[in-house]
């Protein structure tokens, strides 16, 4: 990415939900809004790079988003009234750029809780969010998840109609209670765009850098509801982990683990902003299962090297996380933390590991850290076995890799 | 926006619930109803039972039974009128029967814009 692009990325992803939203008061239709503005991105992908940035970029999106809904709304027939209503300047128009621009950014809040509403499908809520609140486009979108580009758009498309036709405000809840379950389906979806932008950050170069809009989109969600201890949790996670990004992969894009990491890559102010978001968190007094992520992967950042970790912390976190959130997945990972204490701790955690068998079997890192353990044992042969099912159940290339250097490494003597 | 909410429920599932604990939410429906005089309209409706249903299907072909052979079954029908979608949900989640296991209420917005036939 040129620092073009970047400054560019950071233009569209400032704008593009605070356009929309703006937009959509005024014309009151939530389909033109959104599309207009990402007409609007498609354009100044191509003008920026072609030209060379605008003086005032914002207001160049603005614009381009304003008459973009205009034709849009004048060509749709039925509305062609409404739009040369408002185009002549009648008393419900704003003026100008100016006063669409003049939102407050905790507007975009209403436009993410829209499109994260739960009576929308889990994976039209991403990528509707991916679009409409940080400007995405669908190709970026559908490159970044590896997913066809027509399913996705077919995905979005449904996602607006169902937004406008059944009457999903653009609304943050009122209601304490409505909030925090609302907010933990946002939270959710964000969390799971930086899963999704990290594990398929290999190979192809993409024109932005998604890790970093949901780093971006989480502090906007803490800033803007400052209260809220777990917004704040999951901005600090975010820090957290997009702060060791630079040590995930090797130049050629293989995967690093994180005990193998050059921890002299890591971006230690990105852990002090965490430290500050997890000190903000905590005095809200109102625990939860991202906090208690973050506060775990605090310990790992402050950590000298795998060995200094401080594992008694990090297990005693667990230990809490799993009162929240009893899923495979973390007892899984809790066991990993247990295993380091010594070999009769790593014996418990491989048959803690092996109780989830039912539901991980078809998860390949169960068996990657299956293998793991059995190796920390000993059991050389099991361990090969375990990564050689973590490897069939593995699509991600640079995780294959992984998996199959440790195999050369350690290949199975018994010829099975 | 006017939605309307139909109340499904999955008879076999019921079979297991109690006339009293049945009664009991009976009572609760008529309050809920009362409370929420002001967002239902009057076109709604308590159906017959499942076994009372006849369908015409395409060619006129007049059978015994429902239209399809899902379990779940719908066992009557409410027209509300509230802001958005938000309102309709909190409304829906309001539904006594709820309490009990395999019944569900589906939300669908109506069609209230017919501009385009103008």
């Amino acid at each position: 990415m040129t620092t073009s692009d970047g400054l560019l990325a950071a233009t569209i992803r400032e704008e593009s939900g605070r356009l929309v939203t703006a937009l959509y008061r005024r014309f009151g239709d939530f389909d033109v809004a959104e599309e207009a503005v990402q007409g609007a991105v498609a354009e100044a992908l191509v003008a920026w790079r072609r030209d060379g940035e605008p003086r005032n970029p914002a207001a160049w999106l603005t614009t381009a988003a304003q008459r973009n809904a205009l034709d849009l709304l004048r060509s749709s027939g039925r509305r062609a009234r409404t739009a040369e209503r408002l185009a002549a300047g009648s008393d419900d128009v704003a003026p100008g750029a100016d006063e669409v621009a003049a939102i407050d950014p905790d507007d975009r809040l209403p436009l993410l809780f829209a499109c994260c509403h739960p009576a929308l499908a889990p994976e039209a809520r991403l990528a509707l969010t991916l679009r409409a609140v940080i400007g995405l486009t669908t190709p970026q979108i559908a490159r970044a998840f590896l997913v066809n580009e027509q399913t996705l758009a077919q995905r979005i498309v449904r996602a607006k109609r169902k937004i406008v036709a059944t009457g999903i405000e653009l609304k943050v809840p009122e209601e304490i209670h409505d909030l925090d379950a609302r907010l933990t389906d946002v939270l959710a979806v964000i969390y799971l765009a930086y899963n999704e932008a990290f594990v398929a950050s290999t190979g192809s170069t993409h024109d932005r850098d998604l890790g970093a809009d949901a780093v971006w989109l989480a502090e906007v969600v803490a800033r803007s509801l400052p209260d809220q201890a777990e917004a704040w949790g999951l901005a600090a996670l975010l820090r957290i982990q997009h702060g060791r990004a630079a040590a995930r992969f090797t130049p050629t894009g293989d995967l690093v683990l994180l005990r193998d990491q050059d921890r002299s890559l890591w971006d230690a102010s990105a852990f002090k902003q965490a430290g500050e978001h997890l000190a903000r968190a905590a005095s809200l007094h109102s625990p939860g299962r991202l906090q208690l992520q973050a506060a775990i992967a605090m310990c790992h950042a402050e950590a000298a090297s795998w060995a200094d970790t401080d594992w008694l912390q990090i297990v005693t976190l667990y230990g809490f996380l799993i009162r929240e959130d009893a899923s495979p997945v973390v007892r899984l990972n809790g066991a990993i933390a247990l295993a380091q204490f010594g070999p009769e701790q790593t014996e418990i955690a491989l048959r803690d590991i092996d109780r989830l068998a039912d539901e991980l079997a078809g998860y390949h890192l169960w068996h990657a850290t299956r293998a793991e353990l059995l190796r920390m044992l000993g059991r050389d042969d099991d361990a090969a076995a375990a990564d050689t099912r973590a490897l069939e159940l593995t699509t991600n290339d640079a995780e294959r890799r992984l998996i199959q250097t440790r195999l050369r490494k350690h290949p199975l003597t018994d010829g099975s | 926006m006017k939605y309307v909410l139909m109340f499904t429920s999955d008879p076999a599932q019921l079979a297991s619930v109690s006339e009293e604990d049945a009664q009991a939410v009976y009572g609760k429906i008529y309050a809920c109803f009362q409370e929420n005089g002001a967002v239902i309209t009057d076109s709604g409706a308590e159906l017959q039972p499942i076994d009372t249903a006849t369908t015409v299907k395409h060619g006129g072909v007049v059978v015994d039974g429902p239209f399809n052979e899902a379990k779940e079954v719908v066992g009557g029908f409410s027209v509300i009128d509230v802001p958005d979608m938000d309102a309709a949900i909190a409304l829906a989640k309001t539904w006594p029967h709820l309490e009990f296991p395999g019944v569900a209420v589906e939300i669908r917005p109506m069609v209230e814009d017919y501009s385009q036939f103008e």
